[in-house]
C-alpha cells in the first residue's frame, strides 16, 4: 500500500525511475489505456503551449501553463470513475480533458467568455481562482454522496501555496471529521508565483499534514504518471469503500511561468529549471512504454502531430463560437431576474454598438 | 520628477521604510518579485528581508499579523495581491482590525495599512477587478482611500501610513502605467478625507474616484463642447469617511449631481453620496442625482466586462438627464 507513510522523512512513491525503469508494481492496465494516459498528457502539453500561442497574439487572455506537471493533472483523474467529481485550481488542465471537457469549451474559456453548454455531466466544478477554497466544495461533494448512499468519491486539488490558506485547513478537518470519501491533491511544483516551497510552510512534507488532522497521506513521485495514478487508485477506491479521506502530495515542477502575466526569471534559477527538465513527466513515461515495446519512435510522431491538429482544429471552432451576448452577465445572477436588474439590463443595451 | 502610480507608490514606500523604523511591508510576492504589479520593487534589496519580507499564501494570516504587528507599535503596510481576495481576510479586517481601538476602548489600535489594486478594464481573471470599496461603508472603523493620479496616490499613502487608524489603500490597475505626473522625490501628504475639485464648474457637479476621475473629465469636456455646460469634477480620493463638506458645497453651488462609480450600484458610495445630498442640500437639487456605476451582478469575465463598466458615453447620458 502506497498509502499511509507517515514518516515525516518520507520518500516519493514511484512506480517508474526517472529513466523509466520500473522500481514499484506497475498497475494493471491495457496497453490501450496507458497509451491514452500519455496522449493525455501530450495534449496537456500541447493545450498549454497553443493558449500561450494565442495569449501572444492577443488571442487569448491570462493563463498559467501546467507544462512539467502532466504526470500528476492526467493521473489524478485518470482514475476516478464517471459518478466522482473533481474540484481543481487553474493548473489542472489536463485532469478536465481526461474528465470530458471537450477542447472548443476549454479554449473558448481562455478567449475570457463563459462556454454555453458546460457538461454539468463531467462533474467537474469550474476552474477556481480562489487559492484552496475548492478543497472544501470536493468535501462537500463527498459529504453528499455519503449521505446519499451513493459509491461516488470526490477529488479536490490545490497547489502547493494553497496550503498556507485557512481553506486548507479546513477542508482537511472536515474531511477528517466527517470521514467524507475524498482525496486531497496538494500538487506541490515548488513554487507559488514567486515564493519557493521552503517558504511556503516549515513543515518537512505537505503530505506530513495530514497527521495532525487524523488522515492517512502519501507522498508521490508527481512527474511518474503511473506512481501518481497507483496511489490515486488506491485512496479513490478506500474513499468509495468507506475507509475515509486520504492527503495526496505529488512532487512535482512548474517548468513554465506562473501565468502569461508572470516572469519567473526575476526570482528563479536557470539551473533549477534545468535539474527539473531533466525529470520531465513526459519523458519517463515515453521511455517506459517504448522499454515495453508499447511506443516507437515513429508512432510517437505520429500521435504527437495528430495531437497538435487536433488542438489546432478545436481553436477555430472555439473561435468561431458566437461571443457571449453583451447582456448575458445579466443572466446568471439569480434564477428569476428581479425588475431592477431588467432595468439594468435594458440600460445597458442602449450603448451596444449594433455588431 | 514625473512618475506613474506604481513609481509614485514605490516612492512613498521607501520613504516610509526610510523615516520610519517601525514600518514593514509584506504580502505575497513582494519581495524578490517586487510585487505583481512592481509596487514593492528594489525595496527588499535596500531595506533587507527583516522588514520587506514575502509571506505564505494566506491572506487572513497576512491581515492578522499586520494586526499584531500593529498592537506591538510597529507600522505595517500589507499588500493584499487583489482587492477581489480580500474576502478572504474579510473577518480579520472587519471583525478585528477595524474594531480593535472600540472593543479596547482605545488601549489597542491597528495603525496600519492595506494596500491592494483593484478595478477593471484590463483582462484579467475572475475576481482580480472587483471594486469591493462599498462593502466597507459598513465597516465603521476602517478608512478606504482610492487615488486617482500618481501625486495622490503618493500623498495619500503617506497620509495613510501616518493615520492612527487602519487604513484600506485601494489602487487602481487601469491607472498604474496610464500617465506620468510630476510628483516630487521629497516626502509629502495628502490628507485624509479631503475631496479635490479637479475641474471647476457651475451648472452640475460630477463625484468621481479612481479610474472614474479621467472618464468624468471626458464627459465634462464632451457635453460643454455639446452644450456649454460647465461640470465640476470633484474626487473623493478618500472614499470612507466621505468629505461631507465638499459634495454639499458643490451640490449647494450646482444643483445638480452624477456619482460614477466602478462598483456595483446597490448600497455603494453613489447611494451614500446621494443620502448626503438629500439629507444636507436637497433643496439645492434641480434633478435627481444620477448614478452611473457597475450594475448589480457579479463582475463579468473579460469578454463582456466593457458592458459592465461606467463609461463616457454613460456618464454623459446621466449629465444630459439631470441638466434636461
Amino acid at each position: 500500500m502506497a498509502i499511509q507513510q507517515l514518516d515525516p522523512a518520507m520518500i516519493p512513491y514511484q512506480v517508474l525511475d526517472p529513466e523509466g525503469s520500473v522500481v514499484n508494481p506497475v498497475p494493471d492496465l491495457s496497453a490501450e489505456r496507458l497509451l491514452s494516459l500519455y496522449r493525455f498528457m501530450q495534449q496537456g502539453r500541447a493545450f498549454s503551449n497553443k493558449i500561450i500561442a494565442l495569449q501572444r497574439q492577443g488571442r487569448a487572455t491570462t493563463f498559467g501553463s501546467l507544462v512539467g506537471q502532466e504526470a500528476t493533472a492526467v493521473g489524478l483523474a485518470a482514475p476516478m470513475q464517471a459518478q466522482d467529481w473533481l474540484t481543481s485550481s487553474y493548473r489542472e488542465i489536463a485532469s478536465l480533458m481526461v474528465r470530458g471537457i471537450p477542447l472548443p469549451t476549454l479554449i473558448y474559456s481562455f478567449r475570457g467568455m463563459t462556454a454555453p453548454n458546460y457538461p454539468r455531466e463531467a462533474r467537474c466544478l469550474p476552474i477556481q481562482i480562489v487559492i484552496g477554497t475548492q478543497l472544501i466544495h470536493a468535501v462537500g461533494l463527498a459529504l453528499a454522496a455519503k449521505i446519499a448512499g451513493d459509491p461516488a468519491v470526490a477529488v479536490g486539488v490545490c497547489g502547493d501555496g494553497a496550503t498556507s490558506e485557512g481553506d486548507f485547513n479546513e477542508a482537511l478537518n472536515f474531511a477528517g471529521v466527517f470521514q467524507a470519501p475524498v482525496v486531497i491533491v496538494v500538487q506541490n511544483n515548488g513554487w507559488a508565483i514567486s515564493v519557493p516551497r521552503a517558504k511556503q510552510s516549515a513543515a518537512p512534507s505537505f503530505a506530513a499534514r495530514g497527521a495532525g488532522f487524523g488522515l492517512p497521506s502519501a507522498l508521490v513521485d508527481g512527474n511518474d504518471i503511473l506512481a501518481v495514478y497507483t496511489v490515486m487508485q488506491q485512496a479513490i477506491e478506500r474513499a468509495r469503500s468507506g475507509q475515509g479521506p486520504t492527503l495526496v502530495e505529488t512532487l512535482t515542477y512548474r517548468i513554465g511561468a506562473h501565468t502569461t502575466a508572470d516572469d519567473p526569471t526575476r526570482y528563479r534559477d536557470a539551473a533549477e529549471v534545468e535539474f527539473w527538465q531533466s525529470k520531465d513527466p513526459i519523458k519517463r513515461f515515453r521511455a517506459y512504454l517504448v522499454q515495453r515495446g508499447l511506443l516507437t519512435e515513429e508512432q510517437d510522431q505520429q500521435l504527437i502531430a495528430a495531437i497538435e491538429e487536433e488542438i489546432n482544429e478545436a481553436v477555430p471552432v472555439a473561435e468561431a463560437m458566437p461571443a457571449m451576448a453583451p447582456d448575458s452577465f445579466f443572466n446568471n445572477t439569480f434564477a428569476e431576474p428581479f425588475p431592477r436588474l431588467q432595468e439594468q439590463r435594458a440600460e445597458m443595451l442602449r450603448y451596444v454598438k449594433p455588431q | 520628477m514625473q512618475m506613474t502610480m506604481i513609481e509614485a507608490l514605490n516612492n512613498a514606500l521607501a520613504l516610509e521604510l526610510e523615516r520610519d523604523e517601525r514600518v514593514v511591508v509584506f504580502g505575497e510576492d513582494i519581495g524578490v518579485n517586487g510585487g505583481v504589479f512592481r509596487v514593492t520593487e528594489h525595496l527588499q534589496k535596500q531595506f533587507g528581508e527583516k522588514r520587506v519580507f514575502d509571506t505564505p499564501l494566506a491572506e487572513s494570516g497576512i491581515i492578522g499579523s499586520a494586526i499584531g504587528m500593529s498592537i506591538y507599535g510597529l507600522r505595517p503596510i500589507a499588500e493584499i495581491q487583489f482587492a477581489g481576495f480580500l474576502f478572504l481576510c474579510m473577518s480579520q479586517l472587519v471583525t478585528q482590525a477595524a474594531r480593535m481601538r472600540f472593543r479596547s476602548a482605545g488601549a489597542f489600535t491597528c495603525p496600519m495599512v492595506v494596500r491592494a489594486p483593484y478595478g477593471g478594464g484590463v483582462r484579467t481573471p475572475e475576481l482580480h477587478s472587483d471594486s469591493l470599496e462599498g462593502i466597507f461603508l459598513q465597516t465603521p472603523g476602517i478608512k478606504v482611500v482610492i487615488p486617482s493620479n500618481p501625486y495622490d496616490a503618493k500623498g495619500l499613502l503617506a497620509a495613510a501610513v501616518a493615520d492612527p487608524d487602519p487604513v484600506l489603500f485601494l489602487e487602481n490597475i487601469k491607472l498604474y502605467r496610464s500617465f506620468r505626473q510630476e510628483t516630487p522625490q521629497e516626502y509629502y501628504t495628502v490628507p485624509l478625507s479631503k475631496a479635490r475639485i479637479v475641474q471647476e464648474g457651475t451648472d452640475a457637479s460630477v463625484f468621481a474616484y479612481g479610474a472614474m476621475v479621467p472618464v468624468a473629465l471626458e464627459a465634462a469636456k464632451q457635453i460643454q463642447q455639446e452644450n456649454g455646460a460647465s461640470v465640476e469634477v470633484i474626487d473623493l480620493r478618500t472614499v470612507w469617511p466621505l468629505d461631507e463638506e465638499a459634495i454639499v458645497a458643490s451640490v449647494t453651488k450646482t444643483g445638480r449631481a452624477v456619482v460614477i462609480h466602478e462598483a456595483p450600484r446597490a448600497g455603494g458610495i453613489g447611494a451614500e453620496v446621494t443620502a448626503i445630498i438629500n439629507e444636507r442640500c436637497l433643496y439645492s437639487l434641480l434633478a435627481p442625482v444620477g448614478r452611473v456605476t457597475g450594475y448589480d451582478t457579479p463582475y463579468p469575465v473579460p469578454g463582456l466586462e466593457d458592458y459592465y463598466l461606467p463609461n463616457v458615453p454613460k456618464t454623459l447620458d446621466a449629465l444630459r438627464r439631470v441638466m434636461e
